[in-house]
């Protein structure tokens, strides 16, 4: 534990000097400041923020993951030479990428909604949820990346299976739910598409918001489907579950190729 | 010291190495030689527990090597070609690694001195030199006095008044009873501190000899032949 934290905290001394962090920042104040200071509405600026939170948030985090990980190849190596746990290296490197992460995240939002705070009446909870969800989605997304490059040596076909699984998760998954719901429109395809929610992180982020500001009709098939089969505090719950399983798979999975694997 | 017996490691159908048996004896220096690609950096990585071998065991100190990695405390290893993230500086590198072994007192700061390091304490990594970071990747494999010293390819890519330096130490920590491996794919500079040599083809072991048991001059030309493939038979 105590060897973790240490790990964690030079990664994090390394990560927050870089100027990619320094952009991610400022990308989130930018997005945040010009959101809240085209709208009064406190439920469409969520549902701005939250659509610009699940396309970049997953983006950034499994490409940085990628590339930060197989940047850092012969340093894992000989860290590896020191004696210290596998197991804790491969946490310690995931939390000392996550944790910057998120804290840019933070104070790229934070600030603006500091400095808006009085232009909207602010609903606790719905804040919250948002904050939380792009806090699961970095892990998530990190914790794909993890087991991405711990499964590829080859770091071109890891970066381009990183990608993909973005592409795959914030675009193509839906239209193929879509197509599927269209072609099978005659059959009963409820349980299907609740099921199809769960197998995906971002949708599961954004059922999460959709059941929280009671408008679930607007988010067509999946969002009413989901409004049926669990009362809104349920199907909450489910979600926060399911994507914490979504941190936890990969991530484990991955910890589990990184003891064995020859370095 | 070390003992390795019977040690197999295959990369998919690909014999990295093929039965090495090897013992190190407390107190040597032994210099692993062959051409690229021979097994030197794989064995070298077995016995730092990096990669996990096919068949066969490795002895450290009498202890088998399970997958436990306490170890690893009593070895110091300068890899061939090491990183470290890109924006810590130099003084960071040190810190995290007494933090991480820690140890903070008993330490053997000797490199950081001769090789001039403490000028480069507040620099960050991705700005050194590949000489510097080789020079802070020994001053590393040194300064927790290990018992044992792995160093594989030591003198690339340093100049010849730091290869001296490298060279100094190295001599004074065999005569301080510590063990030393390393290894090179051309006739190195520290060739003349070996006190045995192990000789590795295409992941065998074609040669293993103490030093009184080559002839001085003939170190060389066995060295040489083996570098063209010729086997080891009638050298002997």
């Amino acid at each position: 534990m105590d060897t973790l934290i240490k790990i964690i905290k030079y990664q994090i001394h390394d990560i927050i000097r870089s100027k990619w962090i320094l952009i991610y920042t400022i990308f989130f104040f930018a997005v945040s400041y010009s959101i809240f200071s085209f709208s009064d509405n406190f439920t469409k600026v969520v549902i701005s923020l939250l659509n610009v939170f699940l396309l970049f948030i997953p983006l950034v985090s499994i490409i940085f993951g990628t590339i930060y990980l197989y940047n850092n190849k012969e340093y894992i190596v000989f860290m590896l030479s020191q004696p210290i746990k596998r197991e804790t290296l491969f946490l310690g490197l995931y939390f000392g990428m996550t944790v910057p992460l998120i804290l840019s995240f933070l104070f790229g939002v934070g600030i603006p909604l500091i400095i808006f705070s009085n232009k909207f009446t602010i609903d606790n909870s719905i804040l919250f949820l948002l904050i939380a969800s792009g806090i699961l989605q970095s892990l998530i997304f990190a914790s794909l990346a993890f087991y991405i490059t711990t499964i590829n040596e080859n770091r071109l076909l890891g970066l381009g299976i990183s990608i993909f699984c973005w592409l795959f998760f914030a675009a193509i998954y839906d239209g193929i739910i879509l197509l599927l719901l269209n072609n099978f429109q005659y059959y009963p395809l409820e349980k299907i598409s609740l099921v199809l929610t769960f197998l995906n992180p971002i949708d599961l982020a954004r059922i999460l918001l959709i059941l929280k500001l009671d408008i679930s009709a607007l988010m067509g098939y999946t969002g009413a489907v989901f409004q049926k089969f669990f009362s809104n505090s349920l199907g909450i719950f489910f979600s926060i579950i399911a994507m914490t399983l979504w941190i936890i798979i990969p991530l484990f999975a991955g910890l589990k190729k990184f003891i064995k694997k020859d370095f | 010291m070390i003992r390795i017996k019977n040690l197999h490691k295959n990369y998919g159908s690909v014999n990295a190495l093929e039965n090495v048996s090897l013992e190190i004896q407390k107190g040597s220096i032994t210099y692993l030689i062959g051409p690229n690609a021979s097994g030197k950096t794989t064995l070298i990585k077995l016995i730092l527990g990096l990669i996990k071998p096919t068949k066969g065991e490795i002895f450290v100190n009498g202890t088998k090597l399970n997958g436990d990695y306490k170890y690893k405390e009593i070895i110091g290893y300068m890899p061939q070609v090491a990183n470290f993230p890109d924006n810590l500086i130099v003084k960071e590198i040190f810190n995290m690694l007494k933090e991480l072994r820690n140890n903070n007192s008993d330490l053997d700061e000797e490199l950081i001195e001769n090789f001039g390091l403490e000028e480069e304490f507040d620099k960050q990594i991705k700005n050194l030199s590949g000489g510097t970071r080789q020079k802070l990747n020994a001053s590393i494999a040194f300064m927790f006095k290990p018992e044992i010293l792995i160093l594989d390819e030591p003198t690339a890519g340093l100049d010849p008044l730091s290869c001296s330096i490298l060279k100094e130490k190295i001599k004074r920590e065999n005569q301080n009873g510590k063990t030393i491996i390393f290894t090179s794919h051309i006739l190195s500079e520290l060739e003349e501190l070996a006190t045995n040599f192990v000789f590795l083809l295409d992941g065998k072991i074609v040669l293993s000899k103490k030093k009184e048991e080559l002839q001085k001059s003939n170190i060389e030309e066995v060295i040489i032949s083996f570098m063209k493939g010729i086997s080891g038979g009638h050298i002997n």
